[in-house]
């Protein structure tokens, strides 16, 4: 891992741009005047005790939550609030902290469905798989394939995904989420649930992902470990506000951050 | 393609004017490749699952790769009797790699992908490599840690470039950069790879295989052309081998035994080999290319007898039951009528025939096996339970005995004279006799040239007329057919005098499902004790049908109830054993479940996973000691090394069972 912090990569500007998002669920306010910014091609990570609000800033995001207040911008567009299609169309794709891969379908379906905004060819040309369609299906079908070999799920493709393990499962989400070719990938604990070589695993897909992909990536995590070896820079919430932001030396130093999170939970 | 059109045109002159006498027989390993590029160019020579499609590699596709390889190696200063490591899984670029470090008089070195890289330290400086071809990023890194301790270690060739490209560190590279750079260097120095390839003789050093041991380190086994080629060809002869067979190449490369059967006799034959996905997808790419010609450890067949008795518990009540009744069919009737036996009547065979519509041709399609036309086991022995169980499903399983020194071929069973209980027949051109003290004597061939760098120990086991001291303990049957006790070292006796053979009551326990690995204590003393690692997949899915929780593998194998399963197959073990008179008095006493399951990282197996028993009775002494004493359960802490070489505890608090021993019936039947 630490020769992936070495050299190659460029990190560029400012892709994405949130400003002062609050949001509040009747009483409960789940985010109050929360700003950061992610950089092209970086790792950034949102770090937090449970209910601090990450998963809440994601969906503000990813346009499933519309916040009260603020405003995000993304790559020069600025939006009051996001459209879940929209933030689709414009390459941003996300996987979920409890999954939410159709647990009847397998792999190789699964991860088809993240091709769906890419398909031109309409339903009834599908249905009868001729000319255009069935061209596009094997084009299709060679990026999951390339996804398939890239996460190392070659020997579960035709397994249906509700009976794989989790940390496959976990695997198959991002594949699905990949199959999108995002710029920015959005990722809910991907490591929730996992054993030691499961999250190591999983690290390492991650890098390999922004390394090959050049993919911007913003993950949410709470197990700190994970957090400090791979990501670029780490913004910290507690009771939905921003208590820290800098790269993981800087979040480590920071009093407020050692008292609300590391020095209480370890 | 200009290299290659011109060096086949050279070397086929040189092949013509030696296929008029005997010559042809004398042909290096990349001499047989050419030949092969030559008279068959577009017959497939090996085919590997990429993104989910076989791609096929033809015979002068392959011979164009291993030129511009040899050029490039050749580049980088690889020179005759240089040694050349090979790590990684089965790859076409590392099985062309290994045919184009030949070209050169280069000596391959495979070594296992799932060593820590510790121990590739001691190989490294004992074959004093300089040039290493790998598969991964995994293996790269690997190096990378220990490069510091081998000084010689100067290129690092990997095939796989993911994850690698921003790795800058000096003499690190990719095969695909030395391929170009062989190409360029075939065209600057046009000749060099034939001249080597063509000087090179057939009693030249060809490949060096390090012996896993059971004790000590490693030894280098130094192989010739020769030495490979001619007991290969032998067989392949006798069993009818050709090139329209299909072999799935998918055991380690540092095996002798994954070399003999899809290297040497692949370029022997010209066969087809496939290489699958994935270690995972062995099974599923095994069903999809059926190869014709298949060998596999016990191990192997041991974990997909488990799979299939997994699934046939899965399923439904009605499908239990007609396989439960046609595998008792089989059992008495399928391996005789696969020997060919005349005397199974005309209703047998109507049921058998049933059988094999309604579940053994189905069962042999799920495991693959399908289109086997022949199959060996070899490495270790095989419980007869098991050899017969695939016999019976009509697939024609045979027993071979030899090892790394002896280039594999020693015995093989010929067809219709199978036996569990034997090896077979001396091959063709193979002597083999018993010494006085009743130990295995090989003169053949196929015997190593030396020990690499240690001629003490060449010495210790070849004599001055070429007869190779096997280690093994044995003695040749009525009809010819050799039978192996056990490694000579291992054959003991209880403290009353009777045989004790730990192999054979292991084995035993093993046929079960629910148990992985067994090793027995007893020598010296007046009943037997057996460790017992339980099988997490087939003990696992027992539990949850049962509805009992488990949090792990350490958690499972503490629950009384496995203990109580794991009893069921102990003492079954022992009414067998009551049965034969010699072995009546090693029924097992006591038993107990490992808190961890054996691992070769921890050295308590070999790579090859065969049982290191000197070793386990030293690290565990406290639990053999406890059993022995009668105790009813141990305290026990040990050290466990993980996966990326950190070393770890674990303590446990480990219970033993009594097992029920039955008289001896001996007297009875």
């Amino acid at each position: 891992m630490e020769g992936h912090k070495l050299e190659g990569r460029r990190i560029g500007g400012v892709i994405l741009d949130v400003r002062d998002i609050s949001l509040s669920f009747g009483g409960v306010k789940a985010l109050t005047d929360i700003s950061f910014d992610v950089r092209e091609h970086e790792v950034r990570a949102i770090i937090g005790p449970n209910g601090a609000g990450k998963s809440s800033m994601l969906n503000c995001i990813n346009g499933v939550y519309s916040p009260q207040k603020g405003n995000i911008t993304f790559r020069g567009q600025t939006f009051d609030h996001m459209n879940s299609r929209q933030v689709a169309e414009m390459g941003i794709a996300r996987t979920f902290q409890n999954l939410a891969l159709f647990k009847g379908m397998n792999v190789v379906d699964n991860i088809m469905s993240g091709r769906n905004l890419k398909m031109k060819t309409n339903i009834l040309q599908q249905a009868i798989r001729i000319g255009a369609a069935e061209r596009e299906e094997s084009e299709h079908r060679a990026v999951v394939e390339s996804i398939i070999d890239f996460l190392e799920i070659q020997a579960w493709r035709k397994t249906p995904v509700g009976r794989l393990p989790y940390g496959l499962q976990k695997r198959v989400d991002l594949g699905r989420a990949l199959a999108m070719e995002p710029q920015v990938l959005l990722l809910d604990e991907p490591m929730a649930g996992m054993n030691l070589e499961e999250k190591q695993d999983m690290s390492r897909f991650v890098l390999d992902v922004n390394d090959q992909f050049g993919t911007t990536i913003v993950l949410i995590e709470h197990d700190m470990g994970v957090v400090m070896d791979i990501s670029d820079r780490v913004v910290v919430l507690d009771y939905g506000k921003k208590i820290g932001d800098g790269t993981p030396e800087e979040v480590r130093r920071n009093p407020e951050v050692i008292s609300a999170y590391l020095g209480t939970s370890h | 393609m200009h290299g290659v059109a011109e060096t086949m045109a050279v070397v086929g002159t040189a092949v013509h004017a030696a296929q008029s006498g005997e010559g042809l027989q004398d042909l290096t390993f990349p001499q047989l490749l050419l030949e092969h590029a030559r008279t068959r160019p577009d017959a497939p020579a090996l085919r590997e699952k990429y993104l989910g499609i076989w791609q096929t590699m033809s015979w002068a596709r392959l011979a164009e790769q291993v030129m511009a390889l040899a050029g490039g190696l050749a580049a980088r200063g690889v020179r005759r009797g240089d040694h050349v490591a090979l790590i990684g899984d089965n790859r076409p670029n590392l099985y062309a790699s290994m045919i184009a470090t030949q070209c050169l008089g280069g000596i391959p070195v495979p070594m296992y992908q799932d060593a820590v890289a510790a121990e590739m330290v001691y190989v490294f400086r004992d074959a004093e490599i300089r040039v290493a071809v790998v598969e991964d990023q995994e293996q790269t890194d690997k190096l990378l840690e220990i490069r510091n301790q081998c000084p010689e270690l100067a290129t690092i060739l990997y095939d796989d470039e993911r994850g690698l490209r921003h790795y800058f560190q000096s003499g690190v590279e990719s095969l695909h950069a030395l391929v170009a750079a062989g190409r360029n260097y075939n065209q600057a120095h046009p000749g060099v790879v034939q001249r080597h390839l063509e000087a090179g003789g057939f009693h030249d050093d060809c490949a060096m295989f390090y012996t896993s041991g059971t004790t000590g380190s490693p030894k280098g086994v130094v192989h010739t052309h020769a030495s490979l080629i001619l007991p290969s060809r032998t067989v392949s002869r006798q069993e009818a081998l050709g090139p329209n067979d299909e072999v799935l190449a998918y055991l380690p490369m540092a095996w002798i035994g994954q070399n003999i059967f899809s290297y040497a006799q692949w370029l022997i034959n010209g066969f087809t080999i496939n290489m699958p996905e994935s270690q995972e997808t062995v099974m599923i790419d095994m069903r999809e290319v059926g190869p014709s010609y298949y060998f596999a450890p016990p191990r192997v067949l041991e974990a997909l007898l488990t799979t299939v008795t997994i699934r046939m518990e899965d399923a439904a009540g009605f499908k239990r039951g007609l396989f439960r009744h046609y595998m008792e069919v089989a059992r008495k009737v399928g391996g005789r009528i696969l020997d060919g036996d005349r005397s199974v009547g005309l209703f047998e065979r109507l049921q058998y025939q049933l059988g094999d519509w309604f579940i053994y041709g189905p069962l042999r399609n799920t495991l693959g096996m399908s289109r086997v036309r022949l199959a060996y086991t070899a490495g270790e022995a095989i419980g007869p339970d098991l050899f017969a169980f695939y016999r019976s499903l009509g697939i024609n399983l045979k027993q071979l005995y030899g090892s790394t020194e002896t280039a594999v071929w020693v015995c093989v069973q010929p067809d219709g004279q199978v036996r569990a209980d034997t090896v077979g027949k001396p091959v063709e051109g193979v002597e083999v006799r018993v010494s006085e003290s009743g130990e295995i004597l090989v003169r053949s061939p196929g015997l190593l040239r030396e020990y690499y760098r240690n001629a003490k120990a060449t010495a210790e086991v070849k004599d001055s007329e070429g007869w190779y001291r096997t280690g093994d303990a044995g003695y040749f049957d009525q009809e010819g057919h050799l039978r192996i006790i056990d490694r000579a070292r291992d054959v003991g006796q209880l403290a009353d005098g009777s045989l004790f053979a730990p192999k054979y009551i292991e084995n035993k326990l093993k046929f079960f499902p629910y148990i992985k690995e067994a090793v027995a204590f007893g020598q010296g003393r007046d009943q037997v004790c057996c460790f017992v690692n339980i099988d997490f997949e087939a003990c696992g899915n027992w539990a949850e049908r049962r509805n009992l929780a488990y949090a792990g593998y350490n958690d499972l194998a503490t629950k009384a109830e496995i203990y109580a399963l794991i009893g069921s197959c102990v003492d079954q073990t022992n009414a067998d054993l009551a049965r034969d008179p010699k072995l009546a008095s090693s029924q097992i006493c006591r038993f107990l479940i490992l808190h961890k399951e054996l691992d070769p990282d921890d050295d308590e197996l070999t790579r090859t996973r065969k049982v290191r028993r000197g070793f386990i009775a030293q690290k565990y002494a406290a639990l053999v000691e406890a059993m022995f004493a009668g105790k009813d359960s141990q305290f026990v802490e040990t050290q466990v090394k993980f996966e990326d070489g950190r070393m770890g505890s674990v303590r446990a608090t480990v219970a033993i069972a009594q097992a029920k021993r039955h008289g001896s019936l001996a007297g009875a039947a």
